[in-house]
């Protein structure tokens, strides 16, 4: 029952784009979105640019967020707060572990952060990723063999989003921190164009980890699982899948995509706050629905396209409504195509 | 402190409680009988109070507040001299209204789909709503706050037996809001909701109009919330974005339900109490434990204990029914 | 492999006795036996509603048993998670929904075999061997597919693990008449190369003419139970289920 304003034919030409989607295709279709709304004449294109930074944060928290609604079906509401420990983890990595085995260092090349980020930023994903897999045996699991509905699976990841959050205040307190940085020059391009070098790293992280997604789902057997037990979980069962490892690799990818947006966000708004993750939520749900839920190319797409939109949006209204653009999109995407841009997602 | 301190303590706690108990009846008609995922109450809260305010709040002197004007025009539209405690009632029923008008319209767009998408708006709502006052500084000051926000029938006592009488207002307003709630969930509608929580298939199958409960539920209980939070702007008389943390105005409150017992009102009320004395009773313990942040890591904790290990909370359902299980 | 010998006793392959089962608190079979011996193709018929569909989930372990004893080559499996019951040659095709649309067919087959630790990629090319449309387009999308091509890839889904037996959920629901025949082939063929095969069928009368034996099953019990062509014989069956 989908009231889509697209014709039938059009609508059936987008479904089978989404449904043979590389990385190439995804690419594309992103550089051409950026450009498309970069050069209207009056749009700024240093704010596409910013757009197109923002959007490839969102997309790896979003990616590992609509995996795990995909294959777990359920809304992982502390998906904010895995974000946000990945980033304190991170720091304590970078700022106490490391300086007492005498390792600092910041402005590295062209980057504000040193060395010693590029080592802590694994050791913190790995705490997340160990983090998420003991949450679900010690929650999701139980509740999932008690047969609970979706509601109450989101639910409890309330109760651990709020936990997780105590917790990062409880050992940080509710102050700002910074990784250890120094200032850099940023990059001057044509078009009043100005690129921060720091969003170059943050652009590759995306690029490599996103492709990484891709060869996993596509060429691994796990990868193929996974996207099995989204696609027909009873199936899947009596396939012989093993279902309890397609869960915790699931929940591995999607920690360990949040733990590094969240990174990412930490260098990229030079800040850490202990509510950054939850406030990054939004923008993250609305990428998911945008994409369809249990579409990563989607869910990769409408997280560029929303990067781009909220920060053009700062041409005309207040930017600190960037959440609440985003939030805008989701609605707007709820009301003409509930399915998402590819309606290839469930509702 | 001497006894008077105490008792005095104790009639500022239940004002408290009681408007938490407010919240939690309401977030009882969403989650509890109906299923309905809220995780923006803080929205609600933040209408509702602001809405009350600022209807009943006066413009203040222009020649001191040279950057902003709050409270709107009221003054030069003709300032309505209905007499202040009209006002009273007038602003509660707006932030009632409009609560209930938001929730009309995000029911309306999410209701029909997936449960958890209800979730995700009421985030959007709250944080938009934040975002708003936050910003919009010529409707309430924005961060710096909206304040001398008037007391109900505060010419009739003494400012310091003032609180008195507002925990009769709380304690009256919490007592027709429980007796409307009890009427409402046991009800034929009512029970038509937890047939919808239990399983929404049969309940649409026997010729239920699952859209039209749901949204009816979803704007009863932002309703009750709305009339919170004009309750709420009344006792602090100070308003803030920083006042609507979700901490405090969402968490706090899903922790209540669940402690207290969702499905059950009397769970609601005892939870908000219980989980308030808590709250605010370990601020007296010593050192660690008195670190807020260690409560707020308790109230994440208990949630999901209560969900693992007490699905009911302390009450439980008057008609047990577990949730969700034993179904395939 | 003929039937085992144990303690004098001859062991099907599958035995299933006095099974109960149901959904919440809905008790669907209130008692149901059914056995299958090696290389033998069963058939279980009965009005909708009987219980067939859910005695085959209870068998694989989808559905709990709640009192009664399914055994396997030997081994109680009432109880065991399906994935366990799979990986000991027991599989089983649904009646919908019964392959991953968004996987191609090639990677519906892997799943197939998810368990299997050694190269599996010989048992693939069987498969198109003996479903050769599937074996045109490997890498087209199983949704896009035909209802009979669909079945067919679901039937070589399940073999791809070389089981001794299959339960299949109706396999003929919703194809066109030249189509059940094919697929009815195919099935004696599998059947042919040493697979048990239990069989839920509306098209009781192609099902139980190539069956060894077949039961008929009504409101959750077992009402008869007799050889296949005996089965058709009986005027009882062949007014209620064959059409006449």
């Amino acid at each position: 029952m989908n009231q889509s304003a697209l014709n039938p034919g059009l609508r059936d030409i987008v479904r089978r784009i989404a449904l043979g989607w590389t990385p190439a295709h995804t690419t594309i279709a992103i550089v051409v979105i950026a450009a498309a709304i970069g050069f209207l004449p009056f749009v700024k294109m240093g704010l596409v640019v910013n757009g197109v930074f923002l959007g490839a944060i969102i997309a790896l928290g979003a990616v590992g967020l609509t995996l795990i609604y995909g294959i777990l079906n359920f809304a992982n509401v502390a998906h904010g707060d895995y974000m946000t420990m990945g980033a304190y983890a991170t720091l304590f990595v970078v700022g106490s572990l490391l300086p007492r085995l005498g390792i600092e260092s910041s402005g590295l090349g062209p980057f504000s952060f040193g060395y010693s980020l590029l080592i802590a930023l694994p050791i913190g994903v790995a705490a997340i990723v160990i983090l998420a897999i003991a949450l679900e045996v010690a929650v999701y699991r139980r509740l999932r063999n008690r047969g609970v509905n979706a509601v109450v699976l989101a639910m409890a990841s309330l109760g651990v989003a709020i936990a997780l959050r105590g917790l990062v205040q409880m050992i940080w307190g509710g102050a700002t921190y910074q990784y250890p940085r120094e200032s850099r020059q940023v990059f001057q391009l044509p078009m009043d164009v100005r690129v921060p070098p720091d969003a170059i790293f943050i652009m590759v992280v995306t690029v490599v980890l996103v492709a990484g997604v891709y060869l996993v789902l596509n060429r691994t057997r796990m990868g193929k699982a996974m996207r099995a037990t989204a696609d027909n979980p009873d199936l899947a069962l009596v396939s012989g899948i093993d279902t309890r490892r397609v869960v915790w690799w699931t929940w591995a990818m999607g920690a360990a995509l949040a733990a590094t947006a969240g990174i990412l966000l930490a260098v990229f708004q030079a800040q850490l706050q202990p509510i950054m993750g939850w406030r990054f939520l939004i923008p993250l749900f609305a990428a998911v629905i945008l994409g369809g839920i249990g579409n990563p190319y989607g869910a990769l797409v409408a997280a560029f396209l929303i990067g781009v939109t909220s920060e053009v949006s700062t041409q005309w209204i207040n930017p600190s409504y960037k959440p609440a653009v985003a939030f805008a999109m989701m609605i707007g995407m709820l009301l003409v195509r509930p399915r998402g841009i590819f309606g290839g997602g469930r509702n | 402190m001497d006894v008077i301190g105490i008792f005095n303590y104790g009639v500022g706690f239940v004002i408290m409680a009681g408007i938490y108990a407010i919240f939690a009846l309401g977030l009882n008609i969403h989650w509890g009988f109906t299923g309905l995922f809220n995780i923006g109450i803080a929205g609600f809260f933040a209408l509702g109070a602001y809405t009350a305010a600022l209807l009943t709040t006066q413009p203040p002197d222009p020649a001191q507040f040279e950057d902003f004007r709050f409270g709107g025009n009221w003054s030069e539209i003709g300032y309505l001299d209905l007499g202040f405690d009209l006002w009273f009632f007038l602003g509660i029923a707006a932030a009632a209204v409009v609560c209930g008008v938001i929730a009309l319209v995000i029911g309306y767009v999410t209701l029909r789909l997936r449960d958890d998408y209800l979730a995700i708006a009421t985030l959007g709502i709250a944080e938009t709503v934040r975002l708003f006052f936050l910003n919009e500084k010529w409707v309430a000051n924005g961060s710096k706050g909206l304040y001398r926000i008037p007391e109900f029938l505060g010419h009739v006592v003494s400012p310091e037996n003032y609180d008195y009488l507002y925990l009769a207002v709380v304690l009256a307003a919490l007592g027709v809001v429980f007796l409307a709630a009890q009427r409402a969930v046991q009800s034929p509608w009512g029970r038509v909701l937890r047939g919808i929580r239990e399983d929404e298939t049969a309940a649409a199958a026997s010729g239920k109009d699952v859209f039209r409960f749901k949204l009816q539920a979803f704007i009863l209980g932002a309703v009750i919330m709305g009339i919170g939070g004009a309750l709420f702007a009344h006792h602090i008389r100070f308003l803030s974005p920083l006042t609507f943390d979700p901490l405090l105005a969402t968490f706090v409150i899903w922790a209540m339900l669940m402690v207290g017992g969702s499905g059950n009102n009397r769970g609601a009320v005892l939870g908000a109490f219980v989980v308030w004395g808590i709250w605010t009773g370990t601020q007296f313990l010593p050192g660690f434990f008195a670190d807020p942040n260690l409560r707020f890591f308790m109230i994440g904790v208990l949630i999901v204990a209560a969900i693992l290990l007490r699905p009911g909370g302390i009450l439980g359902e008057t008609r047990r029914i577990a949730r969700g299980a034993d179904r395939e | 492999m003929g039937a085992q010998c144990k303690g004098g006793r001859l062991l099907a392959l599958l035995e299933a006795l006095d099974v109960v089962a149901g959904y919440g608190e809905t008790e669907i079979l209130h008692g149901v036996s059914l056995t299958v011996g090696d290389g033998e193709i069963v058939t279980i018929i009965g009005p909708n509603g009987c219980g067939k569909s859910t005695l085959l989930k209870a068998i694989v372990g989808l559905v709990r048993v709640r009192t009664g004893r399914v055994t396997f080559r030997g081994s109680a499996i009432a109880g065991w998670p399906p994935e366990r019951i799979v990986r000991g040659g027991l599989c089983y095709v649904p009646q919908t929904s019964n392959v991953f649309a968004s996987l191609s067919i090639r990677e519906n087959l892997e799943m197939g075999a998810f368990v299997r630790r050694d190269d599996y990629r010989g048992r693939i090319d069987e498969m198109f061997r003996l479903f050769p449309d599937l074996g045109l387009r490997p890498g087209q999308k199983a949704g896009s597919l035909s209802g009979g091509q669909r079945q067919m890839l679901a039937i070589a889904r399940a073999l791809m693990l070389d089981p001794s037996l299959v339960l299949l959920d109706e396999p003929s629901a919703g194809l066109s008449p030249a189509m059940v025949g094919m697929v009815f082939e195919r099935i004696r063929e599998v059947n042919q190369s040493g697979v048990a095969v239990v069989l839920v069928e509306q098209n009781a009368r192609e099902a139980l003419s190539m069956s060894n034996r077949g039961y008929v099953l009504v409101a959750g019990e077992n009402r008869l139970e007799d050889a296949g062509e005996d089965l058709l014989n009986n005027p009882e069956v062949a007014s209620l289920y064959l059409g006449g």
